[in-house]
């Protein structure tokens, strides 16, 4: 019916007494999401838009039995935000946090593997959402409907795009999920696209790409070894100038492999169909 | 931020690195001085590129006068799109043997990954690619660095026996740019061996996360200003802006790197071409918006200006706010396409109408209406 995240995922959010932190934790209680509670140390002990608040992560998952993270804490934080919801059990981690240096992503991806049951999506993410169920993350559920179709996309904003043009065709999602466009990652496309592979209720995949790195590569190659779902894939960035710096750290262009030729070049030899605009996603998928 | 030969020389000589006698010449008068100083000397352009040597960048001068003549020529040379705003003179080396020594993020690996070759001096990205053997490996622990045995170990595996322990130590010095310096790459190729057995860097580069950049302003304010670039670049980085100029006409404001991207694509598929790439990002505020038109407005190029907000930390009726008034305070005439969906997003249109800026339907219907109203000249 979905992958990751579904109705009984019990949900905290790191840093619930923020801004962002505040205004999306009420977003995703507004759709439903189990949001058992929320971390902000010194503030243990509070409620914060109808949730307990906890200072630690550990006292979190204790009292309220979280098995999932929406990490909204400034960068110079959240690299142990991730670690300490690894290390307190905490199986879905989803770090939201825009401009994590990348040596101490490197260093969160190393000690993760002590972890091997947590999932880290992100970080530079804007989460997950399975429509009309539950979301942790920034995606608006209104772009969203329940249905079919896995979407998975590195970038944020497209992704709303997609969805938005998906739903309004009246092609409903299994789920959405924005891995993020960091160079350095928690889950991959390929990760997330054999999730959907075993998803009964996924019939269709739609997989946004940009430039730069290879997971676009291992992703296409991935389903064009054998798969049963219907999928389109679309890059951005076929007309970024080599070399330059783009914003994602993960937009830098080097050498033949990386570019939007070469992965949408990898996805039709997968027998993926590729859209060049993000408009002509609808039409290929139906 | 992506730091020039001398600068990043500096850096390894404080991480205890070996590097030539050099001066920075910033007019043809002081290369002649340091010519003067050094002897023979090697002028060379300041750049954040490679193949600079290829451009004419780099002559060799044995007498002051030589020095001065070829700084008179590199001064102000455009290598890559880089104005060169000076130069480096560095004394000649003896050369007994080049070798290759790096350190990159490997995205597929998530690791740091140390590269070492007895084939330095050479185009190394022809080494990898015909004899990838050539380069061995490391991928160093990221709490701990690096052990001894392992540096030992990538030291002999690169065929470098002889040179075991001083390599290593070479080694050991240039890894502390990653925990010490957030450096995501770094380079000294050739590692040049000379003729009384010292290991010295003869090149160097190195690149400092930009997202780290908080954690070493020092660096940042001794290094971050001296290259003089592109005036939108340099006034939008000063305003905390991401923005990348280009060649075309049309301004470009987009939320999110992919969206910014895809609205670049999109404009070129209609026929135009974006004057830059300007990402405000998630939760823009009010005064990002104006920032980000405001640099975009400098550029006397731009015709016109296509915005593509899609929400979700972002809000929808702030950037429409910031709009409305970014407009009004630069007295912007130009055709303004705005294409706005997402959190808040009826609040945002409904103050954008309110002061008569049309939203665009889709991003490519904003695409094409961007580019047919600016085919003609438009007044500024």
């Amino acid at each position: 019916m979905s992958i990751l995240l579904d109705a009984s995922s019990k949900v905290i959010v790191q840093g619930i007494t923020g801004r962002e932190g505040t205004f999306h934790a009420e977003q995703m209680l507004e759709m439903g999401t189990k949001v058992v509670g929320g971390t902000s140390p010194g503030k243990g002990g509070t409620m914060h838009v109808g949730v307990p608040v906890f200072n630690t992560v550990a006292e979190a998952v204790g009292a309220t039995g979280a098995n999932a993270s929406g990490i909204f804490v400034p960068p110079p934080f959240a690299p142990d935000a991730i670690m300490e919801a690894a290390a307190a059990g905490i199986t879905l981690i989803v770090c939201i946090t825009e401009g994590i240096p990348i040596q101490d992503m490197i260093r969160v991806k190393d000690y993760l593997r002590g972890y091997p049951a947590a999932r880290l999506l992100g970080a530079n993410c804007p989460g997950l959402i399975t429509p009309g169920v539950a979301k942790i993350g920034i995606i608006p559920q209104r772009i969203t409907k329940p249905g079919h179709v896995g979407l998975v996309s590195r970038s944020g904003t497209l992704t709303y795009e997609v969805g938005s043009a998906l739903s309004a065709a009246g092609m409903g999602q299994s789920t959405i999920v924005g891995i993020g466009g960091d160079p350095v990652l928690g889950l991959t496309f390929s990760d997330v696209v054999a999730l959907f592979e075993k998803d009964e209720a996924t019939t269709h995949l739609v997989v946004i790409g940009e430039i730069g790195g290879t997971d676009e590569e291992k992703a296409a190659e991935l389903l064009g070894r054998g798969s049963r779902l219907k999928t389109v894939a679309f890059i951005s960035g076929r007309t970024a100038p080599e070399g330059k710096r783009m914003g994602h750290a993960g937009a830098i262009i080097s050498g033949n492999r990386g570019t939007a030729k070469s992965k949408e070049e990898a996805f039709r030899k997968a027998g993926v169909a590729v859209a060049e605009t993000t408009d002509q996603i609808v039409s290929l998928l139906s | 931020m992506k730091l020039l030969e001398y600068q990043a020389k500096e850096v390894l000589a404080s991480l205890g690195i070996s590097i030539p006698a050099g001066r920075v010449a910033r007019t043809p008068d002081e290369a002649a001085r340091a010519c003067s100083e050094l002897g023979p000397v090697a002028v060379k352009a300041q750049v954040p590129v490679g193949g600079r040597g290829k451009a004419g960048g780099i002559k060799l001068a044995q007498t002051p006068d030589e020095a001065r003549a070829a700084a008179e020529q590199i001064i102000g040379m455009d290598i890559k799109g880089f104005k060169v705003p000076l130069v480096y003179c560095e004394g000649a080396l003896d050369i007994a043997r080049e070798i290759y020594l790096g350190f990159t993020v490997d995205r597929d690996a998530r690791a740091n990954i140390l590269m070492l070759s007895a084939r330095g001096g050479m185009d190394i990205e022809q080494v990898a690619e015909e004899a990838p053997e050539a380069i061995a490996r490391l991928y160093p622990n990221p709490w701990r660095g690096p052990l001894d045995f392992e540096l030992n170990d990538l030291v002999y595996r690169a065929g470098l026996g002889e040179l075991a322990r001083p390599l290593a130590a070479v080694i050991k010095k240039l890894h502390r740019a990653i925990p010490e310096l957030d450096a995501v790459t770094a380079e000294i190729n050739p590692l040049v061996v000379n003729t009384a057995g010292e290991i010295v860097a003869g090149d160097a580069k190195l690149e400092i996360d930009d997202n780290a950049v908080w954690r070493h302003r020092d660096l940042d304010q001794r290094y971050g200003s001296v290259l003089e670039g592109d005036p939108y670049e340099v006034e939008a980085k000063k305003r905390g802006l991401t923005y990348v100029s280009l060649d075309g006409d049309i301004g470009i404001i987009g939320n999110g790197a992919g969206l910014c991207m895809s609205t670049l694509d999109l404009v070129q598929r209609a026929g135009g071409n974006a004057a830059n790439f300007c990402d405000i990002g998630g939760g823009a505020k009010a005064e990002v918006v104006e920032n980000a038109l405001a640099v975009i407005l400098m550029n006397p190029k731009v015709k016109g200006v296509l915005m593509n907000v899609f929400g979700g930390i972002t809000r929808g009726d702030e950037v429409a706010r910031g709009l409305v008034t970014a407009r009004d305070n630069l007295k912007m005439k130009l055709p303004l396409v705005v294409r706005m969906s997402g959190t808040r997003e009826e609040e945002g249109r409904a103050i954008l109408k309110e002061h008569g800026i049309e939203p665009g339907a889709s991003a490519w219907e904003a695409a094409q209406k961007i580019v047919a109203l600016t085919t003609t000249p438009a007044p500024r």
